[in-house]
């Protein structure tokens, strides 16, 4: 009996064996959350075109893919390409993790520069040499209730700072004493923040971007100009009143939120029936005249790992993602914007007018400063000090003068790594 | 005679190899993985020197200078401290007044009641989280209306800087008190019956009984746990990383959560790995006080 199993285990082991030998290149990728998933779905087409060639999906949760990956890399155990947040390009560039695209952008029939929005391709340029292709993009906008708004007397959604707070003090206003708000301006997201900093122009660092600016007068005045809707009580202090953005907007509890495309399908499966009609889209609102006012150049983007054995195969599949016909498919299921230009033409997309509202802010994104350390910066250092602002333990002066000390420590090693350079 | 000793010989010799793959396991995953971290944590190792080792620089104890001038440290230090003074009596209070009620002769269904209070120990803490994140939610959460029948306005529980951390010390002590009351209860079932028959006949009431019989006895069941929940508890991380986040205005930012964001989530592993050792130093002497206490109360 012992003698059988035994046997039994060879053979499966020489069997697994055969099965790996076949002369396909195995081709890893890793994307995260639902593009991880909804991939699978085109995968079949592209190793149909490629027979060589097999991909081998792995999808990671967004919340852990940045850990994933460096882990991966440290223990050179990255996939052959993979997806990256487009602000996260400089810190794998800092690692040495991904491989300079130029001279494959040069040579490609499928991706070039001039098919893609201005904004969103430079997130991935750094020091005029390229490292990801863009995926797909999102910006940040108003979402917004338009009945509400109408009744405050906003037939047209505002287009300036002074409109915004003007149209938030009406509806406030019309509101009395119910406890409801007229905009949603949470301190955990650093994203309206520096948005309205860079409408005032403020350049967020400088020297190179190894200082804070963030005491600058042009972020000054945008800080204040925010700070203003939290004391007026315009919006909710904290953030622990709205845990359902959606539900909150269906509430009337809030009426107006800075957020991005991913909010797009929830809207739609939350405000069903009467409410469908009336949350809209629109542009940033801008400083003084321009409009529409600049926005993030968000977005996702597609990378070759530095010391994968497969970067031929790797760049076809990247060529594959990028074609248009394969983003309008992201586009339908996921509400992923396409990063490629000709997509945009499809009446799918024409024909809805919160993807047009989009497609208008895409002509002024703006990335944020390109370094490994801005996500620290943002998540940790300018969320605490908004939130400080917002509750007034500090005054704004002292606020941004702490947030600028902080960075500035943050930002010693670049200093470091800076003169090193030289 | 002779073969006595060679026997021995080769019980040790087996012994040993028994343990080789024991000890060459902690070795590796253990004692390497620590020793890294002493030397990393003497170096300002960050994302920069992942991707080239050249850009670490040796800094001496630079970084533990710095968690001493760091405010947030002291932040997290605080809160850590508040959380495990407050929740660690508290915790240790609750258990044994469940294990005392659920060992007394007149209670029925003992097996229910103690599977009840169990049953937080047992449950994954990310679904207790977010249950309790509803519990506490100050528009709708159930705490809420149940004190609005008392007359006390809604408190937005882990909104407020005030309130947050006393909602995470609720929250834990229900988790946890389960695992010590069972740790009680087999501490007082090893009480002898006959001991509180005497002080009965003495005519010693209720609480003499618990004050001279029953707590001097559970003393080293009580170390114990002390020790076990103390040690427990300046870990905490799970219960304000998904409550909180640390806010509001890092007012439950736990040590161990700073030390992860640093490390994890931001990269700067040297600092990271100084925050750990002090951490650890910080347990060593908390747990030396309590043997020491237990020395001088015990004897």
């Amino acid at each position: 009996m012992k003698k059988y199993f035994i046997l039994l285990i060879i053979l499966t082991l020489f069997n697994s064996c055969s099965s790996n030998k076949e002369s396909k290149t195995v081709l890893t990728f890793w994307a995260m959350g639902a593009e991880g998933e909804y991939i699978q779905k085109l995968i079949p087409e592209f190793e149909r075109r490629n027979p060589d060639i097999k991909v081998k999906v792995q999808m990671i949760p967004w919340t852990a893919a940045q850990e994933k990956l460096i882990t991966a890399y440290a223990s050179d155990n990255a996939p052959d390409a993979f997806q990256l947040g487009n602000t996260w390009i400089p810190q794998f560039s800092a690692l040495n993790a991904i491989e300079e695209l130029s001279n494959y952008v040069n040579s490609s029939e499928q991706i070039k520069k001039e098919n893609y929005f201005e904004g969103i391709w430079d997130t991935n340029v750094l020091n005029g040499k390229i490292y990801g292709i863009p995926w797909y993009c999102d910006t940040r906008l108003l979402f917004y209730r338009a009945d509400v708004l109408a009744e405050a007397g906003y037939n047209e959604p505002p287009k300036t700072w002074d409109e915004l707070i003007d149209c938030s003090r009406k509806i406030k206003k019309n509101f009395g004493k119910e406890d409801k708000y007229p905009i949603y301006i949470p301190t955990n997201e650093w994203a309206p923040f520096i948005i309205f900093g860079l409408q005032a122009g403020s350049n967020i660092l400088k020297n190179n971007d190894s200082y804070g600016n963030f005491s600058g007068n042009q972020f000054k005045e945008s800080f204040t100009y925010l700070m203003k809707y939290f004391e007026e009580g315009l919006t909710p202090i904290g953030i622990s009143q709205v845990t359902n953005i959606y539900q909150a907007f269906a509430d009337k509890y809030i009426n107006l939120y800075i957020s991005g495309p991913w909010n797009i399908v929830e809207f739609k499966k939350t405000m069903t029936g009467k409410l469908s009609n009336v949350w809209k889209t629109a542009p940033m609102p801008g400083y003084k005249n321009e409009y529409p006012g600049a926005s993030l150049a968000g977005g996702a983007s597609l990378v070759v790992y530095k010391k994968s054995k497969h970067k031929k195969e790797a760049w076809k599949f990247i060529e594959y993602l990028s074609e248009p016909q394969v983003q309008l498919e992201f586009y339908k299921y996921l509400f992923d914007l396409p990063a490629v230009k000709q997509a945009w033409s499809d009446t799918l997309i024409q024909n809805d007018e919160l993807i047009k509202a989009f497609e208008k802010q895409f002509s002024n994104v703006k990335p944020t400063p390109k370094i490994p350390e801005w996500e620290q910066i943002a998540f940790s250092k300018v969320q605490q000090y908004a939130e400080i602002g917002s509750r007034k333990t500090e005054t704004i002066d002292k606020a941004l003068k702490n947030l600028d000390s902080d960075v500035n420590s943050i930002l010693e090693k670049r200093r470091y790594i800076l003169s090193k350079e030289k | 005679m002779k073969n006595n000793t060679l026997n021995k010989r080769s019980n040790i010799n087996a012994a040993y190899i028994f343990l080789t793959p024991a000890l060459a396991a902690i070795f590796v995953f253990f004692f390497l993985p620590v020793i890294a971290a002493f030397l990393i944590s003497f170096t300002d190792f960050d994302i920069y020197a992942l991707g080239d080792y050249s850009n670490a620089r040796f800094v001496g104890i630079d970084n533990y200078l710095k968690i001493f001038s760091d405010p947030l440290f002291w932040k997290a230090i605080s809160n850590t401290f508040y959380f495990v003074i407050m929740a660690g009596p508290l915790s240790i209070m609750v258990s044994l007044l469940a294990a005392m009620i659920l060992n007394a002769k007149i209670v029925r269904f003992k097996a229910i009641f103690r599977l009840t209070y169990f049953l937080p120990v047992v449950t994954t803490l990310i679904a207790v989280a977010i249950v309790w994140r509803f519990i506490y939610h100050p528009r709708f959460g159930i705490l809420n209306y149940l004190i609005s029948f008392v007359g006390i306005n809604p408190i937005d529980w882990l909104g407020d800087p005030i309130f947050a951390m006393p909602a995470i010390v609720i929250m834990a002590v229900w988790k946890n008190f389960g695992y010590n009351m069972i740790i009680f209860i087999a501490g007082l079932q090893n009480i002898p019956e006959h001991l509180y028959e005497a002080a009965f006949l003495e005519g010693a009431n209720a609480w003499q009984r618990f004050r001279y019989i029953t707590l001097p006895m559970l003393a080293p069941t009580t170390i114990f746990i002390s020790i076990i929940t103390m040690i427990g508890f300046f870990q905490l991380f799970a219960e304000p990383y998904i409550m909180t986040q640390g806010g509001p205005l890092n007012s439950t930012l736990s040590i161990v959560q700073y030390m992860y964001q640093e490390g994890f989530r931001w990269w700067n592993m040297g600092y990271s790995a100084a925050l750990a050792f002090v951490l650890f130093a910080i347990i060593l002497i908390g747990t030396l006080i309590q043997f020491k206490v237990q020395r001088s109360t015990g004897e």
